[in-house]
Protein backbone atom coordinates (compact mmCIF):
# COMPACT_ATOMS: atom_id res chain seq x y z
CA UNK A 1 0.00 0.00 0.00
CA UNK A 2 1.00 3.77 -0.59
CA UNK A 3 3.24 5.22 2.10
CA UNK A 4 0.65 8.18 2.78
CA UNK A 5 -2.04 5.47 2.94
CA UNK A 6 -0.43 3.72 5.36
CA UNK A 7 -0.19 6.84 7.46
CA UNK A 8 -3.92 7.78 7.34
CA UNK A 9 -4.61 4.13 8.38
CA UNK A 10 -2.43 3.99 11.78
CA UNK A 11 -3.49 7.33 12.30
CA UNK A 12 -6.86 7.42 11.54
CA UNK A 13 -8.20 4.01 11.43
CA UNK A 14 -11.79 4.80 11.45
CA UNK A 15 -11.76 7.09 8.59
CA UNK A 16 -10.63 5.08 5.52
CA UNK A 17 -12.90 3.80 3.18
CA UNK A 18 -11.01 2.52 0.12
CA UNK A 19 -8.23 3.17 -1.44
CA UNK A 20 -7.51 3.15 -5.41
CA UNK A 21 -4.28 3.90 -7.50
CA UNK A 22 -4.22 4.48 -11.28
CA UNK A 23 -2.44 6.52 -13.90
CA UNK A 24 -0.15 7.61 -11.33
CA UNK A 25 -2.48 8.89 -8.61
CA UNK A 26 -3.73 8.01 -5.30
CA UNK A 27 -7.36 8.59 -4.54
CA UNK A 28 -8.84 8.13 -0.99
CA UNK A 29 -11.86 7.48 -0.19
CA UNK A 30 -12.66 8.60 3.14
CA UNK A 31 -15.80 9.11 5.91
CA UNK A 32 -17.31 12.33 5.93
CA UNK A 33 -17.10 12.64 9.37
CA UNK A 34 -13.17 12.48 9.27
CA UNK A 35 -12.49 15.14 6.60
CA UNK A 36 -10.89 17.32 9.07
CA UNK A 37 -8.86 15.47 11.35
CA UNK A 38 -7.48 13.71 7.83
CA UNK A 39 -7.23 17.24 6.21
CA UNK A 40 -5.04 18.05 9.60
CA UNK A 41 -3.09 15.08 9.78
CA UNK A 42 -1.91 15.52 5.95
CA UNK A 43 -0.89 19.20 6.38
CA UNK A 44 0.76 18.50 9.88
CA UNK A 45 2.47 15.36 9.52
CA UNK A 46 5.91 16.31 8.70
CA UNK A 47 6.65 13.24 5.95
CA UNK A 48 3.31 14.26 4.56
CA UNK A 49 3.56 17.91 4.44
CA UNK A 50 0.39 19.04 2.85
CA UNK A 51 0.66 22.48 2.71
CA UNK A 52 -0.81 23.30 -0.78
CA UNK A 53 -4.79 23.13 -1.42
CA UNK A 54 -5.18 22.32 -4.98
CA UNK A 55 -8.54 22.50 -5.10
CA UNK A 56 -12.25 21.38 -4.11
CA UNK A 57 -15.03 20.08 -6.15
CA UNK A 58 -17.98 17.98 -6.16
CA UNK A 59 -19.27 15.15 -8.26
CA UNK A 60 -23.23 14.10 -8.86
CA UNK A 61 -24.29 10.36 -9.10
CA UNK A 62 -27.50 10.86 -9.58
CA UNK A 63 -29.51 7.18 -8.14
CA UNK A 64 -26.54 5.94 -5.91
CA UNK A 65 -26.14 6.90 -2.11
CA UNK A 66 -24.68 8.61 -0.60
CA UNK A 67 -25.60 10.80 -3.97
CA UNK A 68 -22.62 13.70 -3.97
CA UNK A 69 -19.01 13.23 -4.05
CA UNK A 70 -16.49 16.29 -2.48
CA UNK A 71 -12.58 15.75 -4.10
CA UNK A 72 -10.17 17.62 -2.87
CA UNK A 73 -6.89 17.44 -4.42
CA UNK A 74 -3.54 18.21 -2.36
CA UNK A 75 -0.24 19.08 -2.66
CA UNK A 76 3.09 19.53 -0.67
CA UNK A 77 5.20 21.86 -1.95
CA UNK A 78 8.23 20.33 -0.42
CA UNK A 79 7.95 16.72 -1.07
CA UNK A 80 6.26 17.54 -3.93
CA UNK A 81 3.75 14.89 -4.20
CA UNK A 82 0.02 15.14 -4.54
CA UNK A 83 -3.18 13.08 -3.52
CA UNK A 84 -7.00 13.27 -3.78
CA UNK A 85 -9.22 12.76 -1.01
CA UNK A 86 -12.78 12.16 -1.61
CA UNK A 87 -15.82 11.93 0.76
CA UNK A 88 -19.67 10.64 0.29
CA UNK A 89 -22.39 13.49 0.79
CA UNK A 90 -26.27 11.82 1.18
CA UNK A 91 -29.05 13.82 -0.21
CA UNK A 92 -30.86 14.06 2.78
CA UNK A 93 -28.11 15.57 4.99
CA UNK A 94 -26.01 17.80 2.52
CA UNK A 95 -23.03 19.12 4.68
CA UNK A 96 -19.78 18.06 5.20
CA UNK A 97 -17.27 19.78 7.80
CA UNK A 98 -15.57 22.53 6.38
CA UNK A 99 -11.64 22.67 6.00
CA UNK A 100 -10.89 26.62 5.69
CA UNK A 101 -9.48 26.48 9.47
CA UNK A 102 -6.80 23.80 7.96
CA UNK A 103 -6.21 25.80 4.57
CA UNK A 104 -7.48 29.46 4.70
CA UNK A 105 -7.19 28.80 0.72
CA UNK A 106 -10.17 26.85 1.04
CA UNK A 107 -12.43 29.60 1.62
CA UNK A 108 -13.97 30.15 -2.06
CA UNK A 109 -13.35 26.73 -3.01
CA UNK A 110 -15.89 25.41 -0.66
CA UNK A 111 -18.16 29.01 -1.41
CA UNK A 112 -17.79 27.32 -4.87
CA UNK A 113 -18.99 23.83 -4.38
CA UNK A 114 -21.83 25.15 -2.23
CA UNK A 115 -23.16 27.34 -5.04
CA UNK A 116 -22.63 25.03 -7.97
CA UNK A 117 -24.09 21.46 -6.09
CA UNK A 118 -25.61 22.68 -2.93
CA UNK A 119 -22.93 21.07 -0.22
CA UNK A 120 -23.14 23.18 2.93
CA UNK A 121 -20.09 23.22 4.77
CA UNK A 122 -20.01 22.94 8.59
CA UNK A 123 -17.58 25.53 10.36
CA UNK A 124 -17.37 27.72 7.35
CA UNK A 125 -17.09 31.65 8.17
CA UNK A 126 -19.18 32.94 4.93
CA UNK A 127 -21.29 30.58 2.94
CA UNK A 128 -22.69 32.47 0.07
CA UNK A 129 -22.94 31.75 -3.16
CA UNK A 130 -20.08 32.99 -5.06
CA UNK A 131 -20.23 32.66 -8.86
CA UNK A 132 -23.95 32.68 -9.18
CA UNK A 133 -26.14 36.17 -7.69
CA UNK A 134 -26.67 35.64 -4.19
CA UNK A 135 -30.62 35.49 -4.85
CA UNK A 136 -30.65 32.71 -6.99
CA UNK A 137 -32.98 30.41 -5.74
CA UNK A 138 -33.34 28.25 -8.77
CA UNK A 139 -31.59 25.37 -7.68
CA UNK A 140 -27.71 24.29 -8.20
CA UNK A 141 -26.41 24.40 -11.59
CA UNK A 142 -24.00 21.50 -11.65
CA UNK A 143 -26.32 18.93 -10.54
CA UNK A 144 -26.76 16.28 -13.39
CA UNK A 145 -30.93 17.26 -12.99
CA UNK A 146 -30.33 20.95 -13.83
CA UNK A 147 -31.16 21.66 -17.54
CA UNK A 148 -28.17 22.74 -19.59
CA UNK A 149 -29.74 25.47 -20.60
CA UNK A 150 -30.82 26.91 -17.74
CA UNK A 151 -34.61 26.98 -15.70
CA UNK A 152 -36.88 29.46 -14.80
CA UNK A 153 -36.70 33.65 -16.38
CA UNK A 154 -35.18 32.13 -19.84
CA UNK A 155 -39.24 30.39 -19.78
CA UNK A 156 -40.38 33.52 -19.70
CA UNK A 157 -38.82 34.96 -23.02
CA UNK A 158 -41.21 35.91 -25.64
CA UNK A 159 -40.19 34.05 -29.14
CA UNK A 160 -39.75 37.35 -31.59
CA UNK B 1 9.15 61.05 4.08
CA UNK B 2 6.60 58.78 2.21
CA UNK B 3 3.79 59.92 -0.07
CA UNK B 4 1.18 58.83 2.42
CA UNK B 5 2.23 61.21 5.18
CA UNK B 6 1.24 64.88 5.56
CA UNK B 7 3.12 67.61 6.57
CA UNK B 8 2.66 68.63 10.41
CA UNK B 9 1.32 71.85 9.49
CA UNK B 10 -1.98 70.12 8.02
CA UNK B 11 -2.60 69.02 11.86
CA UNK B 12 -4.89 71.18 13.63
CA UNK B 13 -3.91 71.06 16.69
CA UNK B 14 -6.47 73.19 18.57
CA UNK B 15 -8.83 70.04 18.27
CA UNK B 16 -9.16 67.97 21.44
CA UNK B 17 -8.84 64.74 21.41
CA UNK B 18 -12.09 62.57 20.66
CA UNK B 19 -14.16 65.29 19.63
CA UNK B 20 -13.59 64.63 15.83
CA UNK B 21 -16.69 62.49 15.09
CA UNK B 22 -15.06 59.41 12.59
CA UNK B 23 -17.24 56.69 10.68
CA UNK B 24 -16.36 53.98 8.54
CA UNK B 25 -17.02 53.79 5.12
CA UNK B 26 -18.59 51.17 3.06
CA UNK B 27 -17.74 51.83 -0.53
CA UNK B 28 -18.73 49.91 -3.98
CA UNK B 29 -16.07 49.62 -6.59
CA UNK B 30 -17.07 48.08 -10.15
CA UNK B 31 -18.76 46.23 -12.00
CA UNK B 32 -17.54 48.51 -14.96
CA UNK B 33 -13.97 50.34 -13.79
CA UNK B 34 -11.66 50.59 -16.53
CA UNK B 35 -9.01 48.74 -14.16
CA UNK B 36 -10.96 45.88 -12.69
CA UNK B 37 -9.70 43.61 -16.05
CA UNK B 38 -13.16 42.09 -16.66
CA UNK B 39 -16.41 42.44 -14.48
CA UNK B 40 -15.44 42.01 -11.39
CA UNK B 41 -16.96 44.20 -8.33
CA UNK B 42 -15.16 44.45 -4.53
CA UNK B 43 -16.73 46.53 -1.65
CA UNK B 44 -14.29 48.25 0.72
CA UNK B 45 -14.83 48.69 3.85
CA UNK B 46 -12.79 51.76 4.46
CA UNK B 47 -11.29 53.85 7.61
CA UNK B 48 -10.89 56.77 6.28
CA UNK B 49 -8.66 55.65 3.00
CA UNK B 50 -7.51 52.53 4.88
CA UNK B 51 -9.13 49.26 3.89
CA UNK B 52 -10.61 47.48 7.00
CA UNK B 53 -12.03 44.89 4.91
CA UNK B 54 -12.45 43.88 0.78
CA UNK B 55 -15.03 41.28 0.00
CA UNK B 56 -15.13 40.46 -3.71
CA UNK B 57 -18.13 39.49 -5.77
CA UNK B 58 -17.66 37.23 -8.63
CA UNK B 59 -19.43 35.84 -11.42
CA UNK B 60 -20.31 38.32 -13.74
CA UNK B 61 -18.77 36.64 -16.47
CA UNK B 62 -19.30 33.51 -15.77
CA UNK B 63 -20.65 31.26 -17.98
CA UNK B 64 -21.18 27.92 -16.49
CA UNK B 65 -17.94 26.32 -18.78
CA UNK B 66 -18.20 23.08 -16.23
CA UNK B 67 -21.44 22.49 -16.89
CA UNK B 68 -21.59 22.61 -21.21
CA UNK B 69 -18.19 20.74 -20.60
CA UNK B 70 -20.26 17.58 -19.16
CA UNK B 71 -22.22 18.21 -22.50
CA UNK B 72 -19.82 18.33 -25.23
CA UNK B 73 -17.42 15.95 -26.77
CA UNK B 74 -13.54 16.00 -26.11
CA UNK B 75 -12.68 17.68 -29.10
CA UNK B 76 -15.60 20.47 -28.56
CA UNK B 77 -14.67 21.11 -25.39
CA UNK B 78 -11.45 22.76 -26.60
CA UNK B 79 -12.61 26.21 -27.78
CA UNK B 80 -14.89 26.74 -24.34
CA UNK B 81 -11.28 26.52 -23.02
CA UNK B 82 -10.06 28.90 -25.24
CA UNK B 83 -12.81 31.44 -23.87
CA UNK B 84 -11.57 30.49 -20.09
CA UNK B 85 -8.55 32.86 -20.35
CA UNK B 86 -8.96 34.76 -23.63
CA UNK B 87 -5.62 36.61 -23.28
CA UNK B 88 -3.31 33.35 -23.12
CA UNK B 89 -6.11 30.65 -24.94
CA UNK B 90 -3.06 28.35 -25.81
CA UNK B 91 -2.07 27.61 -22.68
CA UNK B 92 -5.42 26.81 -21.77
CA UNK B 93 -5.46 24.78 -24.55
CA UNK B 94 -2.40 23.13 -23.64
CA UNK B 95 -3.75 22.01 -20.22
CA UNK B 96 -7.06 20.51 -21.27
CA UNK B 97 -5.43 18.11 -24.06
CA UNK B 98 -2.77 17.18 -21.77
CA UNK B 99 -5.20 16.02 -19.15
CA UNK B 100 -7.10 13.98 -21.57
CA UNK B 101 -4.16 12.48 -23.29
CA UNK B 102 -3.08 11.64 -19.32
CA UNK B 103 -6.51 9.63 -19.88
CA UNK B 104 -5.93 8.28 -22.60
CA UNK B 105 -2.55 7.38 -22.39
CA UNK B 106 -1.49 8.92 -25.46
CA UNK B 107 2.27 9.05 -26.62
CA UNK B 108 3.11 12.51 -28.54
CA UNK B 109 5.45 12.86 -31.44
CA UNK B 110 8.56 14.55 -30.19
CA UNK B 111 8.33 16.83 -32.90
CA UNK B 112 4.86 17.99 -31.37
CA UNK B 113 5.97 18.28 -28.01
CA UNK B 114 8.60 20.77 -29.49
CA UNK B 115 5.94 22.90 -31.49
CA UNK B 116 3.80 22.50 -28.14
CA UNK B 117 6.68 24.06 -26.01
CA UNK B 118 7.53 26.83 -28.20
CA UNK B 119 4.24 27.85 -28.52
CA UNK B 120 3.36 27.96 -24.63
CA UNK B 121 6.19 29.62 -24.36
CA UNK B 122 5.35 32.44 -26.96
CA UNK B 123 1.70 32.91 -24.97
CA UNK B 124 3.59 33.05 -21.93
CA UNK B 125 5.26 35.60 -23.68
CA UNK B 126 2.45 37.82 -24.96
CA UNK B 127 0.44 36.98 -21.58
CA UNK B 128 3.26 38.84 -19.20
CA UNK B 129 3.86 41.74 -22.07
CA UNK B 130 -0.09 42.05 -21.98
CA UNK B 131 -0.05 42.28 -17.77
CA UNK B 132 3.14 44.55 -17.72
CA UNK B 133 1.55 46.94 -20.42
CA UNK B 134 -1.73 46.70 -18.59
CA UNK B 135 -0.57 47.12 -14.66
CA UNK B 136 1.69 49.77 -15.52
CA UNK B 137 -1.21 51.88 -17.55
CA UNK B 138 -3.69 51.01 -14.43
CA UNK B 139 -0.52 52.17 -12.16
CA UNK B 140 -0.31 55.31 -14.10
CA UNK B 141 2.95 54.71 -16.67
CA UNK B 142 0.72 54.83 -19.70
CA UNK B 143 4.08 54.72 -22.65
CA UNK B 144 4.72 51.44 -21.31
CA UNK B 145 1.61 49.91 -22.99
CA UNK B 146 2.49 51.02 -25.94
CA UNK B 147 5.82 49.76 -26.08
CA UNK B 148 4.64 46.33 -24.47
CA UNK B 149 2.19 46.22 -27.30
CA UNK B 150 4.50 46.55 -30.07
CA UNK B 151 6.62 43.24 -29.20
CA UNK B 152 3.13 41.18 -28.48
CA UNK B 153 1.45 42.38 -32.14
CA UNK B 154 4.21 40.39 -33.71
CA UNK B 155 3.76 37.27 -31.79
CA UNK B 156 0.27 37.40 -32.47
CA UNK B 157 0.95 38.25 -36.04
CA UNK B 158 3.20 34.65 -35.88
CA UNK B 159 -0.02 32.87 -34.06
CA UNK B 160 -2.04 34.21 -37.52
CA UNK B 161 0.34 32.90 -39.63
CA UNK B 162 0.59 29.67 -37.39
CA UNK B 163 -3.67 29.11 -37.29
CA UNK B 164 -5.35 31.26 -38.38
CA UNK B 165 -6.69 33.24 -35.70
CA UNK B 166 -5.02 35.84 -32.84
CA UNK B 167 -7.12 35.29 -29.72
CA UNK B 168 -9.15 32.09 -29.45
CA UNK B 169 -7.20 29.88 -31.21
CA UNK B 170 -7.84 26.43 -30.37
CA UNK B 171 -4.52 25.19 -31.73
CA UNK B 172 -3.54 22.05 -29.78
CA UNK B 173 -5.45 18.82 -30.49
CA UNK B 174 -5.70 15.59 -28.42
CA UNK B 175 -2.81 13.85 -29.72
CA UNK B 176 -0.48 16.48 -30.95
CA UNK B 177 -1.07 19.68 -32.92
CA UNK B 178 -3.16 21.15 -35.94
CA UNK B 179 -0.67 22.55 -38.33
CA UNK B 180 2.87 22.46 -38.49
CA UNK B 181 5.69 25.74 -37.90
CA UNK B 182 6.57 26.95 -41.23
CA UNK B 183 10.07 27.98 -42.04
CA UNK B 184 8.91 31.69 -42.28
CA UNK B 185 7.35 31.44 -38.52
CA UNK B 186 10.78 29.99 -37.61
CA UNK B 187 13.08 32.86 -39.30
CA UNK B 188 10.45 35.13 -37.95
CA UNK B 189 10.43 34.09 -34.28
CA UNK B 190 14.76 33.88 -34.42
CA UNK B 191 14.51 37.62 -35.84
CA UNK B 192 12.03 38.11 -32.92
CA UNK B 193 14.04 36.77 -30.44
CA UNK B 194 17.45 38.67 -31.83
CA UNK B 195 15.91 41.99 -30.30
CA UNK B 196 13.54 40.81 -27.75
CA UNK B 197 16.17 40.78 -24.47
CA UNK B 198 16.86 44.76 -25.63
CA UNK B 199 13.21 45.50 -25.82
CA UNK B 200 12.65 43.96 -22.13
CA UNK B 201 15.82 46.22 -21.44
CA UNK B 202 13.86 49.11 -22.63
CA UNK B 203 10.61 48.77 -20.84
CA UNK B 204 12.64 48.43 -17.34
CA UNK B 205 14.36 51.68 -18.34
CA UNK B 206 10.99 52.99 -18.70
CA UNK B 207 9.91 51.67 -15.04
CA UNK B 208 12.66 50.53 -12.89
CA UNK B 209 14.02 54.12 -12.04
CA UNK B 210 10.54 55.63 -11.87
CA UNK B 211 9.60 56.75 -8.74
CA UNK B 212 5.58 56.21 -9.30
CA UNK B 213 6.44 52.84 -10.19
CA UNK B 214 8.11 52.22 -7.27
CA UNK B 215 6.54 53.58 -4.70
CA UNK B 216 3.13 52.36 -5.78
CA UNK B 217 4.69 49.06 -5.84
CA UNK B 218 7.71 48.45 -3.20
CA UNK B 219 6.03 47.19 -0.12
CA UNK B 220 2.20 46.84 -1.29
CA UNK B 221 0.59 43.80 -1.21
CA UNK B 222 3.18 42.41 0.44
CA UNK B 223 2.17 38.44 1.43
CA UNK B 224 4.56 35.39 3.10
CA UNK B 225 5.88 32.53 1.82
CA UNK B 226 3.84 30.80 4.50
CA UNK B 227 0.34 32.54 3.86
CA UNK B 228 1.12 32.19 -0.15
CA UNK B 229 0.66 28.69 0.29
CA UNK B 230 -1.91 28.30 2.99
CA UNK B 231 -3.76 30.21 0.54
CA UNK B 232 -3.33 27.97 -2.16
CA UNK B 233 -1.18 30.71 -4.83
CA UNK B 234 0.61 29.74 -7.24
CA UNK B 235 2.45 31.13 -10.20
CA UNK B 236 4.48 34.39 -10.21
CA UNK B 237 2.47 35.67 -7.09
CA UNK B 238 3.54 32.36 -5.08
CA UNK B 239 7.11 32.72 -6.35
CA UNK B 240 7.45 36.47 -5.32
CA UNK B 241 7.12 35.20 -2.16
CA UNK B 242 10.32 33.24 -2.64
CA UNK B 243 8.64 29.62 -3.31
CA UNK B 244 10.40 28.33 -6.05
CA UNK B 245 7.11 26.44 -7.09
CA UNK B 246 6.88 25.75 -11.32
CA UNK B 247 4.95 23.25 -12.31
CA UNK B 248 7.62 22.81 -15.16
CA UNK B 249 10.01 22.16 -12.93
CA UNK B 250 8.10 20.33 -10.45
CA UNK B 251 6.35 17.73 -13.02
CA UNK B 252 8.18 18.55 -16.17
CA UNK B 253 5.85 18.06 -19.44
CA UNK B 254 6.26 18.69 -23.19
CA UNK B 255 10.09 19.31 -23.51
CA UNK B 256 11.17 21.63 -20.47
CA UNK B 257 12.84 19.24 -19.05
CA UNK B 258 15.36 18.96 -22.31
CA UNK B 259 16.46 22.70 -22.23
CA UNK B 260 17.88 24.65 -20.18
CA UNK B 261 15.94 27.37 -17.70
CA UNK B 262 15.66 28.68 -14.20
CA UNK B 263 12.68 29.96 -12.28
CA UNK B 264 12.96 33.12 -11.34
CA UNK B 265 11.94 33.95 -6.87
CA UNK B 266 11.74 37.11 -5.66
CA UNK B 267 12.13 37.70 -1.28
CA UNK B 268 9.87 40.46 -0.46
CA UNK B 269 6.69 39.07 -1.98
CA UNK B 270 5.65 42.15 -2.33
CA UNK B 271 4.21 43.96 -5.93
CA UNK B 272 7.32 44.76 -6.90
CA UNK B 273 9.18 41.69 -6.89
CA UNK B 274 6.32 40.09 -8.90
CA UNK B 275 6.90 42.22 -11.92
CA UNK B 276 10.76 41.44 -11.50
CA UNK B 277 9.65 37.50 -11.57
CA UNK B 278 7.69 38.06 -14.78
CA UNK B 279 10.00 40.38 -16.64
CA UNK B 280 12.60 37.45 -15.56
CA UNK B 281 10.29 34.92 -16.88
CA UNK B 282 10.45 36.64 -20.51
CA UNK B 283 13.96 36.27 -20.98
CA UNK B 284 13.27 32.50 -20.09
CA UNK B 285 10.88 31.98 -22.09
CA UNK B 286 13.11 33.80 -24.56
CA UNK B 287 16.12 31.71 -24.07
CA UNK B 288 13.42 28.14 -24.26
CA UNK B 289 11.83 28.88 -27.47
CA UNK B 290 15.50 30.00 -28.61
CA UNK B 291 16.95 26.18 -27.26
CA UNK B 292 13.81 24.81 -28.60
CA UNK B 293 13.90 25.91 -32.13
CA UNK B 294 17.57 25.02 -32.23
CA UNK B 295 16.31 21.55 -31.15
CA UNK B 296 13.69 21.27 -33.16
CA UNK B 297 13.35 17.73 -34.49
CA UNK B 298 11.18 16.77 -38.12
CA UNK B 299 8.91 14.01 -37.82
CA UNK B 300 4.87 13.91 -37.62
CA UNK B 301 2.82 16.61 -36.03
CA UNK B 302 0.26 14.51 -34.29
CA UNK B 303 0.01 10.76 -33.01
CA UNK B 304 -1.00 8.18 -35.15
CA UNK B 305 -4.00 7.43 -33.53
CA UNK B 306 -7.20 7.56 -36.12
CA UNK B 307 -10.09 7.00 -33.30
CA UNK B 308 -7.97 9.98 -31.37
CA UNK B 309 -6.63 12.40 -34.26
CA UNK B 310 -7.88 14.22 -37.15
CA UNK B 311 -6.50 12.96 -40.75
CA UNK B 312 -4.45 15.69 -42.06
CA UNK B 313 -5.92 18.73 -43.95
CA UNK B 314 -4.93 18.32 -47.44
CA UNK B 315 -5.92 14.63 -47.34
CA UNK B 316 -9.95 15.62 -45.80
CA UNK B 317 -9.59 18.10 -49.14
CA UNK B 318 -9.03 15.20 -51.46
CA UNK B 319 -9.84 11.88 -49.65
CA UNK B 320 -13.56 10.56 -49.24
CA UNK B 321 -12.56 8.43 -46.03
CA UNK B 322 -10.43 11.11 -44.77
CA UNK B 323 -13.68 13.23 -45.04
CA UNK B 324 -15.83 10.99 -43.42
CA UNK B 325 -12.86 10.76 -40.79
CA UNK B 326 -12.99 14.10 -40.20
CA UNK B 327 -16.35 14.48 -39.99
CA UNK B 328 -16.72 11.79 -37.32
CA UNK B 329 -14.00 13.12 -34.89
CA UNK B 330 -15.71 16.57 -35.64
CA UNK B 331 -19.06 15.42 -34.33
CA UNK B 332 -18.87 12.41 -32.65
CA UNK B 333 -15.70 12.73 -30.79
CA UNK B 334 -14.00 9.51 -29.64
CA UNK B 335 -14.37 7.66 -26.41
CA UNK B 336 -11.97 7.68 -23.56
CA UNK B 337 -11.80 4.81 -20.83
CA UNK B 338 -13.04 5.46 -17.93
CA UNK B 339 -10.80 7.03 -15.15
CA UNK B 340 -10.45 10.39 -13.24
CA UNK B 341 -7.28 12.14 -13.64
CA UNK B 342 -5.75 15.75 -12.54
CA UNK B 343 -3.22 17.33 -14.53
CA UNK B 344 -1.39 20.51 -13.74
CA UNK B 345 0.07 22.79 -16.23
CA UNK B 346 1.88 25.95 -15.79
CA UNK B 347 0.52 29.22 -17.39
CA UNK B 348 1.57 32.35 -16.98
CA UNK B 349 -1.09 32.83 -14.47
CA UNK B 350 -0.25 29.98 -12.46
CA UNK B 351 -1.64 26.46 -11.90
CA UNK B 352 -4.08 25.71 -14.42
CA UNK B 353 -5.80 21.67 -13.78
CA UNK B 354 -7.96 20.45 -15.19
CA UNK B 355 -10.19 17.26 -13.08
CA UNK B 356 -11.59 14.84 -15.61
CA UNK B 357 -14.18 11.89 -14.18
CA UNK B 358 -14.84 9.90 -16.86
CA UNK B 359 -17.08 7.07 -17.24
CA UNK B 360 -16.58 5.72 -20.69
CA UNK B 361 -18.29 7.76 -23.89
CA UNK B 362 -17.24 11.05 -25.78
CA UNK B 363 -18.30 13.30 -23.13
CA UNK B 364 -16.51 13.84 -19.65
CA UNK B 365 -18.78 13.19 -16.82
CA UNK B 366 -17.52 15.92 -14.78
CA UNK B 367 -14.54 18.47 -15.93
CA UNK B 368 -13.94 20.53 -13.11
CA UNK B 369 -11.26 23.41 -13.62
CA UNK B 370 -8.59 24.41 -11.21
CA UNK B 371 -8.55 28.49 -12.37
CA UNK B 372 -5.34 30.08 -10.54
CA UNK B 373 -7.14 34.00 -10.84
CA UNK B 374 -10.45 32.25 -9.10
CA UNK B 375 -8.10 31.35 -5.83
CA UNK B 376 -6.14 34.22 -6.19
CA UNK B 377 -9.27 36.29 -5.47
CA UNK B 378 -9.46 34.18 -2.23
CA UNK B 379 -6.52 35.79 -0.88
CA UNK B 380 -7.77 39.38 -1.87
CA UNK B 381 -9.32 40.33 1.18
CA UNK B 382 -5.98 39.56 3.13
CA UNK B 383 -4.07 41.13 1.49
CA UNK B 384 -5.80 44.08 0.60
CA UNK B 385 -6.31 45.02 4.38
CA UNK B 386 -4.09 48.30 5.62
CA UNK B 387 -3.80 49.61 1.91
CA UNK B 388 -4.98 52.43 0.44
CA UNK B 389 -7.44 52.50 -1.94
CA UNK B 390 -5.62 53.32 -4.56
CA UNK B 391 -3.61 49.88 -4.22
CA UNK B 392 -6.62 48.04 -4.60
CA UNK B 393 -5.96 48.62 -7.95
CA UNK B 394 -2.45 47.78 -8.06
CA UNK B 395 -3.29 44.26 -6.33
CA UNK B 396 -5.87 43.42 -8.77
CA UNK B 397 -3.04 44.01 -11.68
CA UNK B 398 -0.59 41.51 -9.21
CA UNK B 399 -2.56 38.86 -9.54
CA UNK B 400 -2.69 38.83 -13.61
CA UNK B 401 -6.28 38.54 -13.06
CA UNK B 402 -8.34 37.38 -16.37
CA UNK B 403 -11.97 37.26 -15.07
CA UNK B 404 -13.05 34.92 -17.68
CA UNK B 405 -10.80 32.29 -16.19
CA UNK B 406 -11.91 33.17 -12.60
CA UNK B 407 -15.58 33.06 -13.31
CA UNK B 408 -15.40 30.09 -15.73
Amino acid sequence: MHAIVQKIVAQCPNAMVSVSEALGEVSVLIQRESIVPVCRLLRDDPTLDFDHITTICSVDFPGETPRFEVVYHLYSIGKNHRIRIKARVPEEDCTIDSVVGVWPGANFLEREVYDMMGIRFKGHPDLRRILMTEDYNEGFPLRKDFPVEGKGWRDTFEFV
Amino acid sequence: MSLYERPSHFEEDNVPKGARRTEDMLLNMGPQHPSTHGVLRVVLDLEGETIVKATPHLGYLHRGVEKLSENATYPQIIPLTDRLDYVCSMTTNFAFVRTVEKLLQVKIPIRAEYIRTIVAEMQRLTGHLFWLGTQALDIGAMTVFFYTFREREVLIDLFEMLCGARLTMSYYRVGGVDRDLTPEIVTRLYAFLETFPDKIDEYNTLLENNRIWTSRTQGIAVISAKDAIAFGLTGPVLRGSGVAYDVRKAEPYGVYDKVEWEVPVGKNGDTYDRYFIRVQEMRQSARIIKQCLDQLPSGPICADLPEVTYPPKDHVMTDMESLIHHFMIATRGFDVPPGEVYCPTEVPKGELGFYILSQGGNKPYRCHIRSPSFIHMGAFDHMARGYMIADVVTIFGTYDIVMGECDR
